[in-house]
């Protein structure tokens, strides 16, 4: 995989002090690291976009049954906990977007691998400056702020 | 089947590499680039601009109005979609590791994604905008 391969860690299942994990904290470490985590995520989110594409398509769709139809369906994205998938739905757009951009950038300059570690928390940064906000403005309606 | 350029087991696809795997490495980049504006500009427009709870038909009519957002949304309808599916297909040969099984579920997902691209365009093209 080019996408956000961990940059040089040896692909164990153990741990610094040696031990193996199996289950949910095997699967963030079984690669170890920063980049194996971000891989995942990566992962994980663009499957998610993928499952919400086809949604969107689907409640789209219901625009040919004219406006009676369409607004009525439409009230499903205004529930309380449609806002709180909707959070989930700005974390894995933006997340992929920037990673995707990091590993992009690491693909066609290869050079810049030797500080991928610290591309990472920029990209990381940029994240949350782009996501925290984001995420607020999103959720904060839902207990009147 | 899939003796191609990517190889299990962590094998890299390279810039430069040619045949299905190598055009499928570069689309990838290249659409990704593109639906970083498409994707995210819609994203955060539809959500911070427009606000979600002001999304309704009235909304989606008079964007529609004008050919070129019909055209911009089929776009982005049409790079997400195809970007997407590839990085599925990635995902199903990782993990599926019988050919017959990878194949029945990749067929099934591609004709998925073609009545969803289908239905998509359908809806973006034939919409109606009410007098």
């Amino acid at each position: 995989m080019s996408d956000g391969a961990a940059g040089g860690r040896p692909a164990t299942a153990a741990s610094p002090r040696g031990a193996t994990f199996t289950g949910p904290r095997g699967w963030l470490t079984y690669r170890g690291g920063l980049g194996y985590l971000m891989w995942a995520i990566h992962r994980l989110a663009g499957l998610g976009i993928l499952l919400f594409l086809a949604l969107h398509i689907a409640d789209i769709f219901l625009l040919g049954f004219g406006q009676h139809v369409f607004d009525s369906l439409l009230a499903f994205y205004n529930a309380p906990w449609a806002h709180v998938m909707d959070v989930f739905l700005v974390f894995g757009v933006l997340f992929h977007a920037i990673n995707g951009l990091r590993i992009i950038v690491q693909d066609f300059a290869p050079r810049v691998m030797i500080a991928e570690r610290k591309l990472v928390i920029i990209e990381l940064v940029v994240f949350l400056v782009v996501f925290l906000p984001a995420a607020w403005a999103l959720l904060a309606p839902l207990w009147g702020a | 089947m899939m003796a191609s350029g990517r190889r299990r087991g962590g094998g890299h696809v390279r810039p430069g590499d040619r045949g299905f795997e190598g055009w499928a490495w570069l689309f990838m980049r290249v659409s990704g680039v593109v639906l970083l504006f498409l994707a995210v500009f819609h994203l955060l427009w539809m959500h911070y601009v427009i606000g979600v709870d002001n999304l309704n038909f009235q909304t989606v009519a008079s964007r529609w109005a004008n050919p070129l957002w019909r055209l911009y949304d089929f776009a982005l309808l049409a790079f997400a979609l195809v970007h997407g599916m590839n990085g599925l297909r990635m995902v199903l040969e990782d993990y599926i590791h019988r050919a017959g099984t990878l194949l029945t579920v990749k067929s099934v997902a591609y004709v998925l994604a073609f009545l969803l691209l289908s239905a998509g365009g359908y809806i973006i093209f034939t919409f109606h905008v009410p007098a």
